[in-house]
């Protein structure tokens, strides 16, 4: 992992986090973002994409939450990797939420390092990078912040909120917070808490990163250092979770990397050594170290249920929003049985419910894969719901 | 001659309207309200979610065991989970239903006293169709023939059956008076798909009706 990369220095990440590439809005002093911690965040900016045309009644808009290192690039090239969109196998012209029939928003949250205030943008009263200054954040902190976006957007309900993951907590906080505008719910591979063992591997990926030297306690902007072996690590730690031992097995098994027989030293032998050390590497370039740390803290104080006294089902009694929850067999980060517990509570409070587990070795990434019953579900949970909104449905 | 019998066991065709119906399934539908709630329990790949909601206008949902009719019913746009009768039952509220529906599924829980009280504890009504095991073709086959009875509508052998709870018209009022369930409404059909006279006595229902829907209530009169 000693690798560099000659692409991008920290400071091509600084810009993207003030000045993205992609609209922004700004709330000044007289619109402060109220956090859980008790402080406001003032003035601050979201960064966000937009995709179709938002119709004459307001009433198709979505809202797709990114998990833990996307971004708002959904479904156009990614400014600093040049890649395409996170999400273009599901959001587009025809796909299953579909550009030609739905207005769709994706935000970066708040914490993040593409453009909404987060730990790599400037902060206001130093002219500094905030770094370990950054007040932290909540689930709910991001969630307040993207509703914010929709009044300055003029959009009061959402026909839906979709996302995956840490998209997926946004998706549900979305309902608890804001069941009057959330029509529909698509909380995939997602939990309404954060479990013990996700906490645990979060804190490895960020005590890789702050044993790094580089980090300077979060003050590696002004030192003009960069953490990259610790954050890469934790990316490679955190990529494995994402993945499952079938998934890896498939794609790997035991193969050499280029070489016919083990080396007897340190190097890259295996395959999935080097894939590792890759997506470890490619980490590093397009996303901030602090930021890692602050999105992960913000998934670890996830529990919707210690918002309701520990009664999970108050959370959404009475709801009127409609749910799909999905979560697929090879995820053991946000396994089945937490999906299935998100359903129990929206029976116990008689929502209005799907529920469906898809067979796949990819593991939790699988929802950001080419899964064709998910697009199935996802597509004919959307044309159900649309059809309850009273738009017109169209057949393809 | 068994091969005969077995011919002449043929209802599942009959039993088909035109329409694609199914006979049982129209008759379910009919006896509930227009816009009521629904829960199907075992709603497979939700045919008669569907029914229910062109044809009366329902708020629908459905629990299903197997992950295939599952996911096939979410992506109809119907709000289906996977879940499993014998223990899902217990999440849901008290009076969260106007209407709970067991659809030929009866036979295949383990605990179907237990599946009968949440339902009626769920809903304000609670229906159940089931495969009647008094049907005179089924006591041939065990009685005669002296073997477990395989017809096109009852197709698994014995040690590969979902179905390990088979009742008759007659055990089944048993469980209703036991579970505490008033019964307002119980048809019988026969081979062809059509219902047996209403005035017929219910040993004659036991005897010919090949199978039975029940329309039931609480018996504490906590039913609207």
């Amino acid at each position: 992992m000693v690798e560099t990369s000659a692409a991008l220095e920290p400071a091509d990440r600084a810009r993207e986090a003030d000045a993205p590439h992609s609209l922004v809005v700004r709330f000044g002093a007289d619109k402060p973002l109220k956090l859980d911690a008790g402080v406001d965040l003032s003035p601050f900016q979201i960064a966000y994409q937009t995709y179709g045309t938002l119709n004459p009644e307001r009433s198709n808009a979505v809202l797709v939450c990114h998990a833990l290192t996307g971004d708002q690039h959904v479904a156009s090239i990614h400014p600093v990797t040049q890649k395409p969109g996170w999400w273009e196998t599901m959001v587009g012209a025809g796909r299953p939420i579909d550009t030609e029939r739905y207005f769709i928003i994706c935000a970066n949250v708040i914490g993040g390092c593409m453009g909404s205030s987060g730990p790599a943008s400037i902060n206001p009263k130093t002219g500094k990078p905030w770094g370990l200054d950054f007040p932290v954040i909540t689930v709910r902190d991001m969630v307040r912040a993207q509703a914010m976006l929709l009044d300055h957007l003029g959009i009061g309900t959402l026909f839906a909120v979709a996302g995956g993951s840490l998209g997926g907590m946004q998706v549900l906080q979305w309902a608890v917070s804001y069941p009057q505008r959330v029509f529909a719910a698509l909380p995939i591979a997602a939990a309404t808490r954060h479990s013990a063992q996700n906490i645990a591997f979060h804190e490895v990926g960020r005590q890789a990163v702050m044993a790094d030297p580089d980090w300077r306690q979060g003050r590696y902007f002004a030192e003009g250092t960069n953490p990259r072996r610790g954050l890469a690590v934790a990316r490679m730690g955190a990529h494995i979770t994402y993945l499952s031992d079938a998934a890896l097995h498939r794609k790997f098994g035991r193969r050499f990397q280029d070489r016919d027989n083990p080396t007897f030293s340190f190097d890259a032998d295996f395959q999935v050594e080097s894939y590792l050390r890759h997506q470890g590497i490619t980490f590093v370039e397009r996303f901030d170290a602090n930021s890692y740390l602050y999105l992960t803290r913000a998934m670890d104080y996830f529990d919707i249920g210690a918002d309701f006294d520990g009664v999970l089902a108050n959370a959404f009694k009475d709801t009127p929003t409609r749910f799909c929850v999905i979560s697929f067999t090879s995820d053991w980060l946000f396994p089945t049985s937490d999906s299935r517990a998100i359903v129990h509570a929206l029976n116990a409070g008689r929502a209005r419910v799907s529920f469906a587990e898809i067979a796949t070795d990819k593991g939790h990434d699988a929802f950001l894969l080419d899964e064709p019953e998910l697009f199935a579900i996802v597509r004919g949970f959307l044309e159900g719901a649309a059809k309850a909104r009273g738009f017109e449905v169209t057949h393809r | 001659m068994l091969k005969r019998l077995k011919q002449d066991l043929t209802m599942a065709e009959a039993a088909r309207l035109p329409g694609g119906a199914r006979v049982d399934l129209l008759l379910v539908a009919e006896m509930v309200e227009r816009g009521a709630r629904v829960l199907d329990v075992g709603c497979g790949d939700g045919e008669l979610l569907r029914l229910l909601a062109e044809t009366r206008g329902v708020d629908g949902r459905g629990i299903e065991l197997s992950r295939e009719g599952v996911n096939e019913g979410v992506a109809k746009g119907l709000a289906v989970i996977q879940g499993d009768a014998d223990t899902d039952l217990a999440d849901y509220p008290d009076d969260a239903f106007d209407y709970v529906i067991l659809s030929q599924t009866l036979q295949a829980t383990r605990q179907p006293r237990v599946v009968l009280e949440h339902m009626l504890r769920i809903g304000r009504h609670a229906i159940v169709s089931f495969p009647n095991f008094g049907h005179w073709r089924i006591r041939l086959q065990v009685g005669i023939a002296g073997h477990m009875p395989q017809t096109d509508n009852l197709p698994y052998s014995w040690w590969d059956t979902p179905n390990i709870h088979f009742c008759t018209i007659r055990d089944f009022r048993h469980l209703c008076d036991v579970a505490g369930a008033r019964i307002e409404r119980a048809v019988a059909l026969n081979a062809w798909g059509r219902a047996l006279r209403f005035n017929a006595p219910w040993w004659f229902w036991n005897l010919m009706g090949e199978q039975a829907v029940f329309l039931l209530s609480r018996q504490d009169g906590r039913a609207g």
